[in-house]
Formats: C-alpha cells, structure tokens, sequence
C-alpha cells in the first residue's frame, strides 16, 4: 500500500542526503520524493511516498523522526488531505491531430504550453490517477519524454499537523 | 574579545566538563593542537593508532557516564577513527569526535588529504557537523555535546575545517541551542502505563531484561528495587551485566547466544517480558519464530525506533527507564512468584553440574578457572575491558560484575582490538578503580601498539592474555559447523615476554593451573602496567551455545561425562 509522509525539516546543509542515506541504510523504497521551502524560510518540507505495510511505514516513520534535523513527520495517509503532481508530458503531434490532441488536454484542465511542428508539451497538475489517465490516452500519438514533479501533499482544514514536539510551533515562531 | 576557532573550541570543551582527550595531530589540526597549549587543564593522551584513541574514548564514557572526546587529523587519521567510532554507535556510546579538514575554499577539490568524512561518519553517528566559520564553534560543540549525551547517547562527529581554526569570530559565549528536531521523550502516555501494569500484575512468570539502557540512564537501582518488590528474576544482556549485582539471587546472568542455560529456559518459558533499554539482537533472541512464544512483551525505550523492529511489543513505552518506571511503580503492588523462582532454582541447579569451574583441576589451564580467580581476587569488584572473541564470552559468564559500569565489551560491534584502549580509557576515566583488561590473542595483536600508551601514561591496568594461539571464537564454529576443517585460524605468535620487555611493561607467563593465583597477586602488586601471558587449553569450547538461528532453548551444552565430584 503507498503511504505519503510530510516531512518539516531544518534548512541545514545535508539534511536531504541524511534522509536518502536512512531510505539507503534500511533498505526502504522510495517512490517519490520532494523537497521545498515553506513559509518559514528556517524549515523545508518534504513529501516522501513509500510502498510498505502500515507497520513497515510506522518504523521508517520513526526513523525519520530519529534524525536530528527532523523536525516533524505525518504520514497523511488515510486523512483528508490534498496530494497533487505536475507532469510536463511532451507528446508527438502532426499539424492535423493537434486539435484531437488540445481536445484531451482540455477534459483533463492540462494546458498545452509548447507547440513546435512536430510535437506539444502539455502540463498537467493533478492526483496521480488524472496524470496517468492522461498518459495512457495520449500514449497512442506517441510520447517523446515526460518529466514528473514528484507528489506534494497538505492536510485539509486548520490542522497544520505537528505531533511529535509538543510545543514547537512556540519555538518556530 | 576576539578569539580563533581553535580557541573557541578547546574553551567550550573546558565547559562541557571535558579533562582529558585522545588523539594524534596532523596537518589539518596543527592551528587546534598550538592553541591547545594555552590550556593547561586540558589532558591530551597521544596515541599510536587512532583507533585506539577512538576506543579509549569510548571505555572512558563507558567507565565514567561522561562524553568522551577523540582527535585526529583529516584523511587517513579521520577514517582510522572509523571502526571506533561503529564500535560507540552500536553500543551507544557518549563520544565526540573531532577531525581536522581541508581548508572550507579547498572543500570538494580533491585536496591533499581532503576526505568527505561527514559522509563517511553519516550512517554510524547520531549526528555529525561540519564546521567551516568560527562563529559555528561554540554553538556546534555544544550541540554535538548535548546530542551525544541526551536521550539515546551516541558517538557525534565534528569535522572542522582548518582555515575555521585559525580565523577569529566574536561568538565565544555558551549559545542557546537551538535543535528543533531534536527532544528525547521521558514519559511514557498515561494510557499505555496502565496497560503496562496490567500485565505485570496479571503475569505469573515474569522475567525482566535489563538491557545497556539500564545502565545508560542511570536506572540501574531503580530496577533493582522493582525486581526486589515484585520478586521478577532480572536476565542481563551482554552490555548491561552489572547493572543489577551478580550475586543479587534475582540475577539470571547473561541472555542469548552463550547465556546462562537456566536463563535462556527462563525467557522461553515466561509468561511476561518486560523489556528494558534493549533492543532484541539476533544473538539475544535466537530463531523469533519460537522465541518466548507464551510471553507478553513490554518494551520500554528512549528510542522509538527500537519498538517492533525485531519483536512485536504488546505495550510499548517509550521514554525514559527511570522516568517511566517511577511512573509505573505505584501502579503494581508486591508480588512474589514463588513457584517460578523455584522452578529457575531447579534449572540452575542442572547448570552449575556443567560448570567446568567445579570440575576435577586436571591441571591444565581453562580460561573460565583463570577469569574466576581473577573475579575472586578481586571481589567482583574490578572494572573488566574485554576484547572480541571466546575469552569475551567467557568474561562474560565468569566474571560477575558487583557494580555497573564495570563491564566494558563491544558488543553490537563486536571488534576486536577493543579490550585493550578500552581499558586505558576507562582507567584514565576512573584512576581508582582496579581495571582489568581481558583478551585474547588475535585482538590483541590488533591494537597491541597503544600498550606504549599505557606505560608512557602510567595508566595502570592488567592485561590477562587468554593465549590459545587460535583465533578461538572461528575456530569454535568450524569445529562445530564446519567439521573441524580450520581454515587461517591459527595464529603464530610473537613472544610476547619481548612485547612487554620492549615495552617497559611486566610480564609472567602462566602454563599450569597451579599458578594462576600467583600471577593474578604478581599482576596486582607490580606498578604499572602488567601483562599475564596464560597459555591456556588451545581447542576449549564455550557452552552452552545456541547455534545461529536455532531456538533460544535448543543450546549445544558442555558434555557432562566428568560430572561434579
Ligand atoms: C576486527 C575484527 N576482525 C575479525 C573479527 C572476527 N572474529 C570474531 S572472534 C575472532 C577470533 C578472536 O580470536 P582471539 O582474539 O584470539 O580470541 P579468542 O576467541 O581466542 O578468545 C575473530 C577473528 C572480529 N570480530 N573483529
């Protein structure tokens, strides 16, 4: 099963090889990982999703934890909460199946946003579902590349999910 | 006022309580090692080898509950720290270590003697830093000193570049640390606790294990007054031996893979377990599938990613030992398990027939007979450093620690070549304690060169050499597993009466049992440094032993034939 875990990190040099050196170390697999700034400038934030059992999950979870520039770690699986890439898919499109082409784009709220003789990249931003739905309907014209972002994820509602430092957000603040 | 990074560093080590550092200079830490002449009250112990710095640093925490502190020079004196600083991670051992490095304008060029020791020292330190300003200085050692000492101890690196040592910064003072991620929990929920004691009160052969945590958080009297309160037997793992007194009657001894007999049977029989500061190695637990299979677990840790990582608890607690049983203590009433301690009692009996202490002196020289005079001697009372190997085990079952502390092994790590700066650390750390150090000859070989260290030091520790010229403990398994095909277990060696000469330390060499007494009082009276030379039975095996893999209680045991007179 795939869990996604949000992690608030110290903006410190080497924090992103002490995580991928822990995922290395205890043989967990990753299958998307990605780090960026937050409102804070002090702390990064990372979402990491792993394939694993809940009690396998549980123990990278605490692993994580253990590093001592982890500030936090939820996993948010299971809780409402929005999780969504951006794929950047450049696809192979003669002159007369662009409209065929923009057409499914469309359906899916992906934009066309380069159109060259041959070809158009098309962004699309969505639960992984849509972006591989998309995928698989524009595979027949034909895929030259396709990058993805990689998952970012955010709890619904107020909670801002900082559990295992009670009192921190005094000391972030 | 101004001062250099060099300055700052050895002014907030003063601070941190540190008297006395292991180590070697080279290029990379010449501007540290100059300004460390102006600080007299600092200790500094040349070694030969730093590894051997690394592992005295780690018996001197290990002696004392205080961080340790080992220095070397980048490149090659960094990555010879290396298998000290495994040897302190595995074990959770409190030791700083602090290793020159380029220039930070020189980082990633390939520099003479450039290394990329953070990452190196990543997976097998709790943390590590790199420091490249000296306005990093203060704040870093203090970080680094309240990380390797706090919740779980463990070894913590430094890497500080040279051009940081030498330029000057403003920042001197004892800094606020600031470590968002970082806060050991001490209490265990509330809920949880409850549960805990349910099953302590409900449990009819329960059995507590006390794990190096015990002695780590400094519960070890607090245990002991939980066992005597509600009469739970105490089974000790190979680190924590000593954490209750071996004579206490609710001692088991030693867990696992060469454990007392009745204490493996004990744990595999048990209706509880109560689990603390360890963390179920595979030479603990035997095949998991049949371990304790009628026990519930509680497992109480600091660490949480210790919990269900080997075996599954039925209540975990994570927290502090002393904090959550303090917790948990007025929730249990008295107990006495009368039947089950008796029945312990019967299986002890059936072990003390196999113990080759009490069977007929042939007149050779057994290493249990020579570990239990030197226990004698001293009244249990000694702090023993042990090497790697048979001789480790066999400390480990006949020298029975009074106190804790006093027992001082690599044991996650398992390396050899430990005993030996183990026990020069831990007598630098306790100058008053007799301190003995227990090896075998292959390990000791491997860090035979800081005996100098000891005599120029005069750091007065006994050396017992366990000479079997074998490498014992390989030799065991092919005999056992390997039908007897030894394969480079022999060992040719030096004539070690020369080493000691050569070294200005004292030597006798023991050949029969009827001299084993002597030699331990000769050792005891000369000053200085002393190595005792047993030539001891060359094909000896430990018993019992649970082969990798079986179950806990399926233990090969020592052949009864020669039964107790
Ligand atoms: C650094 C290191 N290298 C190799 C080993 C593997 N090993 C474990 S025990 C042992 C034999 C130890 O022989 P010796 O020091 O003579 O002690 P004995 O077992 O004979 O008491 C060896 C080679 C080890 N534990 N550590």
């Amino acid at each position: 099963m795939q869990h996604t875990l949000i992690a608030l990190v110290e903006n410190r040099p080497g924090v992103l090889n002490r995580v991928a050196s822990l995922f290395r170390r205890r043989n967990y697999n990753i299958e998307s990982l990605t780090v960026g700034r937050t409102e804070n400038p002090a702390i990064s934030r990372m979402t990491i999703v792993i394939e694993g059992e809940p009690i396998e999950t549980a123990r990278i979870e605490a692993n994580l934890v253990k590093l001592v520039n982890i500030i936090d770690v939820q996993d948010v699986t299971g809780q409402p909460a929005i999780a969504r890439d951006l794929a950047l898919i450049k696809v192979k499109a003669k002159p007369n199946q662009r409209a065929e082409i923009t057409a499914l784009a469309e359906i899916f709220r992906a934009r066309v946003v380069d159109v060259a003789p041959e070809s158009l990249i098309i962004e699309i931003t969505g639960t992984e579902d849509k972006i591989e739905s998309l995928n698989e309907l524009l595979r027949p014209f034909g895929i030259v590349e396709m990058v993805r972002a990689g998952q970012v994820a955010m709890l619904r509602g107020g909670a801002s999910g900082i559990r295992h430092t009670p009192g921190l957000e005094a000391k972030v603040l | 006022m101004k001062k250099t990074g060099a300055e700052v560093l050895w002014e907030s080590l003063i601070q941190e309580g540190v008297d006395v550092m292991f180590g070697i200079p080279g290029g990379a830490v010449i501007p540290a090692f100059d300004a460390m002449l102006n600080y007299p009250k600092l200790r500094f112990i040349l070694t030969r080898h730093e590894q051997g710095a690394a592992m005295m640093a780690d018996g001197y925490a290990r002696a004392s509950g205080k961080v340790g502190v080992a220095i070397a020079t980048s490149g090659p004196g960094a990555t010879n720290l290396v298998t000290g600083i495994q040897v302190a991670y595995m074990d959770s051992s409190p030791v700083v270590f602090i290793t020159g490095q380029v220039a930070s304008n020189l980082l990633g060029t390939d520099a003479f003697q450039e290394i990329d020791m953070t990452g190196i020292s990543l997976p097998i330190t709790k943390h590590n830093f790199m420091i490249t300003s000296p306005d990093e200085v203060a704040r870093t050692v203090a970080e680094a000193f309240y990380i390797a000492r706090s919740g779980r101890p463990g070894p913590v690196l430094i890497d500080f570049c040279k051009d940081a040592q030498v330029a000057k910064t403003e920042n001197v003072d004892l800094p606020q640390i600031s470590l968002l991620g970082y806060n050991p929990p001490l209490h265990a929920p509330q809920p949880k606790l409850e549960r805990a004691a349910e099953l302590i009160r409900a449990a009819k052969k329960p059995v507590i294990f006390a794990g190096h945590g015990v002695e780590l958080s400094g519960a070890t009297l607090e245990v002991q007054k939980f066992a005597e309160r509600n009469n739970i037997p105490v089974a000790m793992t190979l680190l924590s031996l000593g954490s209750i007194p071996s004579s206490h009657p609710l001692s088991l001894g030693m867990m696992g893979m060469h454990g007392e007999a009745y204490c493996n049977l004990a744990i595999q029989n048990s209706d509880l377990i109560i689990a603390l500061g360890m963390r179920f190695d595979d030479r603990v637990t035997g095949n998991l599938k049949t371990y304790a299979p009628g026990a519930s677990k509680i497992h109480v840790d600091i660490d949480p990613t210790e919990i269900n990582k080997i075996v599954m608890a039925d209540v975990s607690l994570v927290g502090d030992i002393k904090t959550v049983l303090a917790d948990i203590d007025p929730m249990v009433p008295n107990a006495r398990h009368d039947d089950w301690l008796g029945q312990i009692a019967e299986w002890r009996k059936e072990t003390d027939n196999r113990d080759i202490v009490a069977q007929p002196n042939n007149g050779k020289l057994h290493v249990p007979q020579i570990i239990s005079e030197i226990w004698k001697a001293t009244k249990g009372e000694a702090l023993v450093a042990t090497d790697v190997g048979q001789h480790q085990m066999w400390a480990a079952q006949y020298y029975q620690p009074e106190r804790p502390r006093s027992f001082i092994t690599s044991g996650g790590a398992g390396s050899m070549g430990f005993g030996l700066p183990a026990a020069i650390g831990a007598k630098v750390a306790m100058p008053d304690r007799e301190v003995w150090a227990i090896v075998g000859d292959g390990g000791f070989q491997m860090t035979q060169m800081d005996l100098i260290t000891a005599v120029h030091q005069k750091v007065e520790i006994k050396i017992a050499l366990m000479n079997n010229h074998f490498l014992g403990m390989v030799r065991q398994w092919q005999e056992f597993f390997f039908e007897k095909r030894y394969s480079s277990v022999q060992l040719r060696n030096p004539d070690f009466g020369k080493i000691a000469e050569a070294h200005g330390a004292g030597y006798r060499r023991i050949d029969k049992a009827g001299e084993i007494q002597a030699a331990i009082e000769f050792a005891r009276k000369t000053p200085g440094p002393v190595l005792l030379d047993f030539q001891v039975e060359q094909e000896e095996a430990v018993y019992p032993m649970v082969p990798t893999g079986a179950d806990l209680h399926q233990m090969i045991r020592r052949p009864t034939q020669a039964k107790k007179a």
